[in-house]
């Protein structure tokens, strides 16, 4: 579908685009995107993106390794991934050209920075000759900009330092962009006001930069056809854009309103969980406490203290970072005291792959800590979600007396969606009985879930000692006793089987018996919608569901699995979900794993499912 | 910030903080004294006997909260500190203590205690420093005078030695106070003044282990050596010490030494005065240097106590200030602000 413009130029109507911005890791690609993402949210696209970005904060400039990207897939209808190849690529140098052509589809559109393809960067980008006048481009439709020179020559009359004048052609490139997708401008120059309200020469600077690039494409000859994206049929509602680390904390300071608790969080810096921590220290008005601690170990130990204290406590981290707070977390688990461990999985072992992601911790989290020790394991399945999930974890860690450990990861709680904002009404209170009477307390009593009472220091008359050592059920004298060992580590273990009782079933999508289930966990929800969708308009009958709850597991999981002759797990891991689904169930469920760092991308998922049906439906 | 209320009306008694379980530390172990001392001092202290709480790590001195009938949490080796953090900043209005040993706290804890004093958290830390691990049955510690002989070091350690007072001062604790197991006024008596300290305040115990470490400190304990042994810190006061009050500290330069009062030579006007309240830690230095050395007189008492903002109350004042600046969180303007948009 196309119409023509009174310029002559021509509109394409698309259902959905990809489109990478590619940078050296100073040229503020994510925040071209983020804007880029705001914007196109603010249209009514629905979208999904996913940065990408080295753990350089600034790379050399031009190198392979100092690329950074943002990436972006918005669309029309329902969108769950940032997009498995790219239609758009936005190239500021050859290095990001280099790194990123590899995932651009065919006929694809390249717009580079051709100020930036001199020989210095060609070389450092590892190009024996400039791919903008060799023919190796050929298979996409290439855009040669000069983006610094164009810049430098808007911004002659800013007042603006040489340095920031360059530094604002990312600006052009966005221009350029809203341009070709034929976005306002508007929700840009208001950001850039506001933020710098007291730097005239930045607005200048920025607010020059943008209308060049939009103008560029305007007015020159260049390109001949401009897209637009139509608006996605959203449910009625308000909406933001919204990344998963942040509805982490805005999740948090919600079950804090809704628990009548205090929120406190013990946490140390680490990629990619940092941004919990910096969203939570902003809100001070809301009575949040937050202790950036000496190390991961003093983040726990200090939101335990809390816990005991009578906080809704909390701390975060990354993979390496868990494994410093395990024999913390099994304190916890002894004291029997409410605790949420917010886990952003990233790359591991070890430093691995601190800015990409992957749902390598699962195992970490299930069975990382010495003696039997069982946490409840949650999982958020979209940046969104994430807002839910720790809702969700901080209710169950208050109502059964336990740490509970909400794993998302790098790409959900760095990545963006719109939120269909929900109302405070509409979210379920969370009760919590902090015991004050000293009739009859015992500190290791038992309620109908088994959890013990929850007694804070300053009530006068519940005087009493918790620690690591063994307790005596009910009273809490410290015991060595062989029988009473045996009860406590079967009462540990009942505490979070009895969660079953009040988590929700796990829901099926599509028949709920037959052939095939692609069955997920977490994070990999959006790739695994597409793929199965795209499974099912090329004829298969699969069906879907994606855990949510893995410790303990939905009470109707062992049903769901009997019902479908085969099961596939697409897992960002080498097959952890699937060792205990054998372990749980004795099921043979077939592993679909990668570990690149990236989410699942959806079509390879598409095959597998072809694969496994036997290509009959190919 | 604790309440403070009125000692007749509360009346409590040592036997309010004594708990119903066993005391289980060796006989004759020096834990008993700090025990019976601090279940002296709390009862007089005027704080609520439900706003005590006693947190420990892992070793002989971190049973210590069960042997207190106060809330108490006995918890992983070496952690106390930033346990005693989070239940602290969480509840300023709490008297919060840390029962801990040299193992525990300058060895796996070392680096929760250098920032529980740097952040001058108000806890209150009473160290219990055998030099010895006890509980392990007998390795030298990180306290451990170099060349000890343990079941780890048979020919003898090679490690340095910490010294806890230097180490905390280093780590500008706003009160470092050292005492002996076997002076109880004395102990009473710095129990007493680290908890009317507002901050953090560390109180090094030397406590004889009579099973793997025993007589560690008789030089600082027996009826002869003692004199010469040890100085005990006065404000305000020279520092003056022996058995017949004969010998003083003073300063040649910067270094301390012990001179005869009696050489006609020098007078107690060339003495060091000890100043408690000296804001600069430099005096406060100098004294524990004079730790464990053959030459000079160990010191004993309040090395030094300074008052400034502490961490738990930094907290709470920021909260206040931006509460009154932005107003009381509201949820649901939060769920609402920044760019949002309307799909009809």
């Amino acid at each position: 579908m196309a119409q023509e413009e009174k310029n002559g130029k021509e509109i394409k109507h698309l259902n959905d685009v990809t489109v990478m911005f590619a940078g050296d890791s100073g040229d503020g690609m994510q925040l071209t995107g983020t804007q880029f993402s705001d914007t196109t949210a603010y249209l009514g696209n629905d979208l999904s993106t996913l940065p990408d970005y080295p753990s350089e904060i600034r790379a050399p400039l031009g190198t392979l390794y100092g690329v950074s990207g943002f990436q972006l897939h918005f669309g029309s209808s329902s969108v769950f991934t940032p997009g498995d190849i790219t239609d758009v690529l936005v190239a500021m140098n050859p290095a990001a050209l280099k790194v990123n052509v590899k995932n651009l589809k065919q006929r694809g559109i390249i717009i580079c920075n051709s100020d930036a393809f001199d020989a210095k960067n060609l070389k450092l980008a590892k190009y024996d000759s400039n791919p903008l006048e060799d023919d190796s481009l050929s298979g996409y439709k290439v855009f040669p900009v000069p983006i610094t020179s164009l810049t430098v020559e808007a911004l002659k009359d800013c007042g603006l330092k040489p340095k920031d004048v360059t530094r604002s052609k990312n600006f052009f490139a966005l221009g350029l962009m809203y341009w070709l997708f034929n976005e306002p401008l508007e929700p840009t120059l208001e950001w850039v006001r506001k933020k710098f309200s007291k730097k005239v020469e930045i607005i200048c600077g920025n607010e020059k930069a943008l209308k060049s690039g939009y103008y560029y494409g305007e007015n020159t000859e260049l390109f001949a056809s401009r897209y637009k994206i139509a608006k996605a049929t959203l449910p009625k509602g308000t909406y933001k854009s919204i990344s998963g680390n942040e509805a982490t904390a805005i999740g948090l300071i919600a079950a804090s309103k809704l628990s009548g608790l205090p929120l406190f969080l013990g946490s140390y810096p680490i990629t990619p969980a940092t941004d919990i921590l910096h969203h939570l220290s902003k809100y001070k008005n809301f009575g949040v406490k937050t202790l950036q601690a000496e190390d991961e170990i003093a983040g726990i130990s200090s939101a335990i203290g809390a816990s005991f204290g009578g906080s809704l406590a909390i701390t975060t981290t990354s993979g390496p970072g868990l494994a410093l707070k395990t024999e913390a977390t099994g304190l916890a688990l002894m004291l029997e005291l409410p605790l949420v461990i917010v886990n952003v999985q990233r790359g591991g072992p070890s430093t691995g792959l601190p800015t990409k992601t992957e749902q390598s911790d699962l195992l970490q989290a299930m069975y990382g800590r010495s003696g039997e020790s069982p946490v409840a394991v949650v999982a958020a399945t979209s940046p969104s979600d994430c807002f839910y999930m720790a809702i969700e974890a901080s209710r169950l860690a208050l109502k059964y007396m336990v740490p509970v450990i909400l794993l998302t990861d790098g790409y959900i709680a760095n990545g963006a969606e719109p939120w269909k904002i929900p109302h405070v009404n509409e979210l379920e209170k969370i009760e919590v009985t902090q015991r004050t009477n000293p009739e009859n307390f015992h500190p290791y009593d038992r309620d109908e879930n088994l959890a013990r009472p929850w007694a804070v220091p300053g009530t006068p008359g519940l005087e009493h000692r918790i620690g690591g050592l063994e307790k005596e059920n009910i009273t809490g004298a410290v015991s060595h006793d062989p029988e009473n060992h045996d009860l406590m580590v079967r009462i540990r273990a009942q505490k979070i089987q009895n969660m079953q009782n009040t988590i929700p079933e796990l829901v099926v999508d599509g028949d709920q018996s037959g052939e095939l289930l692609v069955l997920g966990w977490g994070g990999t929800m959006g790739s695994i919608i597409e793929a199965v969708n795209d499974a099912r308009k090329k004829g298969m009958n699969v069906s879907r569901a994606q855990l949510k709850y893995i410790n303990p597991f939905p009470k109707n999981l062992g049903e769901v699995l009997s019902k479908f002759d085969k099961v596939i797990v697409p897992e960002n891991n080498m097959g952890q979900l699937a060792k205990i689904l054998r372990d749980q169930f004795l099921v043979p469920v077939i592993q679909f794993n990668k570990m690149r760092g990236l989410p699942l991308k959806s079509f390879e998922i598409t095959e597998k499912i072809a694969e496994v049906l036997g290509g009959k439906n190919d | 910030m604790t309440d403070k209320i009125d000692v007749e009306e509360v009346k409590l008694t040592t036997k309010d903080f004594q708990s119903n379980q066993d005391v289980r530390w060796c006989p004759g172990c020096g834990d008993y004294s700090v025990l019976a001392q601090v279940q002296k001092v709390f009862p007089t202290l005027g704080i609520r006997k439900e706003d005590f709480v006693w947190i420990a790590g892992i070793g002989c001195s971190s049973r210590f909260p069960y042997y207190m009938d106060t809330y108490g949490l006995h918890g992983i080796h070496g952690r106390a500190p930033a346990i005693a953090t989070g239940l602290k900043v969480a509840r300023p209005e709490l008297s919060v203590w840390v029962s801990t040993g040299d193992g525990d706290l300058m060895s796996i804890g070392g680096n929760h205690f250098i920032h529980a004093c740097r952040k001058n958290i108000d806890l209150k830390i009473i160290l219990f420093n055998n030099k010895i691990y006890g509980l392990t049955k007998g390795q030298y510690s990180p306290t451990s005078e170099k060349g000890k002989i343990t079941k780890s070091s048979p020919y003898g350690s090679i490690d340095y030695p910490f010294n806890p007072t230097t180490l905390a001062l280093g780590s500008e604790a706003t009160f470092v106070a050292r005492t002996l197991d076997r002076d109880t006024k004395h102990l009473q008596e710095m129990i007493r003044r680290a908890a009317e300290h507002k901050g953090v305040a560390f109180l090094e115990v030397y406590q004889n282990c009579v099973i793997f470490n025993d007589g560690a400190y008789s030089d600082y304990t027996d009826k002869e050596t003692k004199p010469d042994s040890i100085i005990m810190l006065e404000h305000g006061e020279p520092l003056i010490f022996g058995k017949n009050f004969d010998k003083g500290v003073m300063l040649n330069g910067f270094n301390p030494v012990v001179v005869d009062l009696n050489d006609g030579v020098h007078s107690v006007n060339d003495l060091l005065v000890h100043d408690e309240f000296d804001e600069s830690p430099v005096r406060a230095f100098i004294y524990s240097h004079m730790t464990d050395d053959p030459k000079m007189p160990t010191p004993i008492g309040v090395f030094r106590q300074i008052l400034k903002p502490t961490y738990d109350q930094g907290v709470a004042a920021q909260i206040h200030d931006v509460t009154a600046k932005k107003g009381e969180g509201d949820l649901e303007a939060l769920l609402f602000s920044g760019n949002t948009w309307e799909v009809e």
